[in-house]
């Protein structure tokens, strides 16, 4: 392995010195684990890093701005949402009273989070047109999977156990199939049509007496609204099967379109989206789910209860017999949820309707303006993201759209989403968000017709691009072949061995 | 809007730019039958008030008892760095690294938490993170199944029990079987792991087992005897899943010396916040000939064209987004801060440091230990514990629920998690950290005393029988 490059910094295990860090917290007596029995200690190490505090700081900080990050610069990553991360989110989630609250704590000492989790409750259910949500799957997948696991429950509960397959559009998020087949389902990937859309035709062949569940995303992964949405439901329900809605995208469609009046039964959110919580470089954000009537006695326990005297409380192991149980520990990222909050209220019904309003308006317009550079496959409007395609790029040039995306990053921006959805060529998924300036839109489509000119006249300079980065194009062949998953030099003589 | 840039005049021009009188009308697609009724939501807030609502909220929880409250999320001083480092908004406003060129920050620091649980579990390869504890062990225990293409998996009762009901949600999901190994009821070993039951579940040659689920400490706190256990599991040909807590393994043995194949827990208490609950941090860790079957990112260094050493998502084909139906799991969100916190968390206390928490914690716990028996609250059980043991309390309910006046939340009422086991019915579950102080346990003894003795002078049913 070569040395680091210029920008790169040595890792956490080069800048270890022994005898180095420490002074953060008192130390034991001598005989603390003298009647802990030998063999259940550990022999030797762990052989962590030896650091002290300014190394270690610079060590963040310096790693910190080898990112592109939102608070850096317009992140316009489709199927993504990457808006704006209000501040103010970030103090209330730190507030001693929520960040210091033991789960475990009976229902009396956490009246303030357990009431906040119930309005949260209220309010995305009123969003999605749901009888209730559960605040408690971790992320947008766990949600599908709780989601499923209900309608699993659901089919059982009537003594219908022949339901085995769950239909999923060609254009459907990895998670959607992926989640099937954790609930025991079998996938069966419908083709879209021509324009996009669903295929109804190629739906109703498919459905039938063994069709658990659909799953839809609207709008689409190609950011166009399902318009024969209510067509397909109702064949949905005429066999017995239950509506998935991915709420992925639920950014475009707030105060529009309500999933739960329009007749979906379950549906799931992700607040690290549409209720901008922080991406945090993968996580965490939190999944929550909404249901009709048909599924409510499924819901995933504990729920957040409010009794009649006004009191909130968490619901008891085996309150609700018909519940598919647990999904995780205790309830919920209660963290990421106060900051979802945080963002409804500030908003209010009004505000969130005009947050899907101003993501549609400025996804129409880039689409707009970047109509004659790239092409744009679908020209009906879209709504919060649009597809493009670098396939006419590619015949011209040679130039594909990976090498647009590596040089986009050359000219300050983080590349759009890139192949997906699977079902256009060369797809670039755009989804500049309603909280990016005109100038900042403006910008980007200056830097694409700057790429596409340069595709022409110097298409080398794309094909080895990123130029600018603190790394360039990676042997990612070599990582996955010798994969190189730890630093191991740490274990050793050379080692810094605690006392 | 809140937090939007565009005024009244950008949306204009943006209308006139895509050709449409109104915004409405971008919304055409949407059947007329179809529209939203009226959203109905409180008003919206300006920061100030948001703020001044945010914190009474905030302190209508309380936070300000003494508390001995462990049971799967631990209280621990988090050095003051570890924050301000959070608080980077190229870290926390960054999505996934799937363009590495510009997310080498997010990338290494992933590899380094890789290589920071590796040291402490002794393992070979680290997920980038799972959810929490609870659906870690539910996706090491999945491994197992496909890994020896067997079905049943046994998981010992000494597992903590949100654990065991998520293992079994996912199970049942997967049309997978999870069967309980029971504890020893009495002796010395009482309330660990019942290894003649388990050799006996083990030996059913009609349903083989594919993975073994033992939790050290367990969820009462209790040392269990992972090495035996992992022989029986070995022996029958199956895998061995120890779910471990991570401070814990600055001084215990790591799963890698007690033969695990697979390694999970929580890993909240390295330098995440409690947060009622979440988002914590779940570890998950394998040997090298499991690492296809891992699902969750895994970064590996590589280098550049030129040359230059970087980091990368890599072994992505176990991954929903390329695998679809025949992936390893259907993450994709993880919790990729929570495991920046424990990196920063571990780097800033270092090895000693480290040693010195889990060390602290045993000796304030045997403190505890015996101010408890003096007060009338003796063990529940007599095996060797790190930090965390259940004590016998006459009507614990009723006087845990007394102490709560009295500024003291004493540990966890064992029945209100476990309501089926007769066994713990007046116990409580306690725990002390390194913050634990000796005033804190002085003033829970002494509460607890006064307590016990009162029910005792009323003639309170149970605590008349315990005195008996």
């Amino acid at each position: 392995m070569t040395a680091a490059g210029d920008r790169l910094g040595p890792t956490l295990f080069e800048r270890s010195h022994t005898g180095r860090g420490g002074g953060k917290v008192p130390h034991p007596p001598k005989d603390a684990l003298a009647r802990i029995p030998a063999d259940q200690l550990r022999a030797d190490g762990p052989h962590l890093p030896e650091v002290a505090e300014p190394e270690l700081t610079r060590h963040y900080v310096n790693l910190s701005q080898l990112n592109y990050s939102i608070d850096t610069g317009f992140y316009p990553l489709g199927s993504c949402t990457m808006k704006w991360n209000p501040k103010v989110n970030e103090w209330a989630a730190r507030l001693n009273g929520f960040a210091s609250l033991h789960p475990f704590v009976p229902d009396e000492l956490a009246q303030g989070t357990l009431q906040l989790l119930w309005e949260l409750e209220q309010a995305l259910a009123e969003i999605g047109g749901m009888r209730a949500v559960t605040l408690q799957p971790a992320a947008g997948a766990q949600g599908e999977l709780t989601g499923i696991l209900m309608v699993r429950a659901y089919h059982r509960s009537r003594g219908d156990v022949d339901r085995t397959e769950v239909l999923v559009p060609d254009s459907a998020h990895g998670t959607n199939p992926a989640t099937a087949s954790m609930a025991g389902f079998k996938t069966v990937s419908i083709p879209s049509a021509p324009d996009g859309g669903v295929d109804i035709a190629a739906f109703r062949a498919a459905l039938g007496p063994q069709t658990a569940a659909v799953m839809i995303t609207n709008p689409s992964t190609l950011g166009l609204f399902e318009s024969r949405i209510g067509e397909l439901l109702e064949a949905v329900h005429a066999v017995g099967a239950l509506a998935y809605m991915d709420g992925a995208n639920l950014n475009a469609i707030m105060g529009r379109f309500k999933p739960g009046e329009a007749g979906f039964d379950v549906m799931h959110i992700n607040v690290h989206k549409t209720f901008s919580t922080p991406h945090g470089g993968g996580g965490p954000g939190a999944g929550p789910v909404g249901v009709g009537e048909k599924l409510l006695p499924f819901l995933p326990s504990p729920r957040v209860l409010r009794e009649a005297d006004g009191r909130f409380r968490l619901e008891r192991p085996g309150e609700r017999p018909d519940s598919i149980g647990r999904v995780r520990s205790f309830v919920g990222n209660s963290g990421v949820l106060v900051r979802a909050y945080a963002y409804i209220r500030a908003h209010g019904a009004a505000g969130l309707r005009e947050v899907s309003d101003d993501a549609v308006l400025a996804a129409n317009y880039l689409k707009s303006q970047l109509a004659g550079v790239l092409d744009v496959p679908f020209s009906r409007h879209c709504m919060h993201e649009f597809v493009a395609s670098g396939a006419s790029l590619k015949a011209e040039t040679g130039i594909r759209t990976l090498d647009v995306a590596k040089r986009l990053i050359d000219l300050g921006y983080h590349p759009p989403t890139i192949y997906f959805p699977l079902t256009v060529e060369e797809a670039l998924l755009i989804e500049p968000t309603e909280t990016e300036s005109l100038e900042t839109l403006d910008g980007f489509v200056a830097a694409m017709r700057t790429i596409v000119e340069e595709a022409h006249t110097d298409p080398e300079l794309l094909h080895s691009a990123p130029h600018s980065s603190p790394v360039r194009r990676l042997d990612e062949t070599t990582a996955a072949r010798q994969p190189n998953l730890r630093w191991k030099g740490m274990t050793g003589e050379q080692t810094p061995c605690p006392d | 809007m809140a937090y939007g840039p565009h005024t009244p005049d950008d949306r204009a021009a943006m209308r006139k730019a895509i050709g449409v009188a109104s915004t409405d009308e971008l919304f055409a697609d949407i059947p007329a039958a179809m529209r939203a009724s009226e959203l109905r939501l409180p008003p919206p807030e300006s920061e100030a008030e948001l703020a001044s609502r945010l914190s009474r909220l905030a302190d209508r929880n309380r936070v300000d008892l003494v508390s001995f409250l462990g049971a799967g999320a631990y209280r621990h001083f988090v050095p003051a760095v570890v924050d301000q480092l959070l608080l980077r908004g190229e870290f926390y406003t960054a999505y996934t690294p799937y363009q590495p060129e510009i997310s080498q920050g997010t990338l290494q620091t992933i590899y380094e938490y890789q290589s920071l649980m590796g040291e402490l579990t002794g393992m070979d390869v680290v997920s980038a993170s799972h959810y929490d504890g609870a659906t870690a062990a539910a996706e090491g225990a999945l491994m197992t199944c496909r890994a020896t293409r067997r079905e049943r998996v046994l998981v010992s009762r000494g597992v903590h029990p949100h654990y065991r009901q998520t293992l079994c949600t996912y199970f049942g999901g997967a049309d997978l079987v999870a069967d309980e190994i029971p504890l020893v009821a009495e002796g010395p070993a009482s309330g660990t792991t019942d290894l003649v039951a388990l050799e006996r579940m083990l030996a059913d040659p009609e349903r083989p087992v594919a993975g073994v689920v033992v939790a050290n400490p367990s969820f009462l706190g209790l040392l269990e005897p992972m090495a035996q256990a992992g022989r029986l599991a070995h022996a029958a040909g199956a895998l061995f899943v120890a779910v471990v807590e991570p401070v814990s393994l600055a001084v215990l043995a790591s799963p890698a010396t007690y033969g695990a194949d697979i390694a999970c827990g929580e890993g909240q208490p390295l330098g995440i916040p409690l947060s009622y609950g979440g988002p914590y941090l779940g570890i998950l860790a394998c040997r090298e000939p499991l690492v296809r079957q891992i699902p969750g990112r895994l970064v590996g260094m590589t280098t550049d064209i030129d040359g230059r050493r970087a980091f990368v998502m890599t072994l992505r084909a176990r991954e929903q987004d390329i695998r679809r139906e025949k992936a390893a799991s259907n993450i994709c969100t993880n919790q990729a801060l929570c495991a920046l916190a424990a990196s920063i968390y571990l780097a800033a206390i270092g090895p000693h440091g480290l040693r010195d928490v889990a060390a602290m914690g045993a000796a304030r716990a045997a403190a505890l230990e015996v101010a408890l028996a003096e007060a009338g609250a003796p063990r529940l059980h007599p095996g060797p514990y790190l930090n965390e043991f259940a004590v016998r309390v006459p009507d614990a309910a009723e006087v845990h629920r007394r102490l709560l006046g009295r500024g003291v939340l004493g540990g966890l009422v064992l029945a209100t998690v476990e309501p089926d086991d007769p066994s713990l019915a007046d116990a409580l579950l306690v725990c002390a950290t390194e913050v634990t102080t000796v005033d804190e346990i002085e003033a829970f003894a002494s509460a607890l005393c006064d307590e016990i003795e009162r029910g005792r002078q009323l003639g309170l049913p149970g605590i008349a029988e315990a005195s008996r």
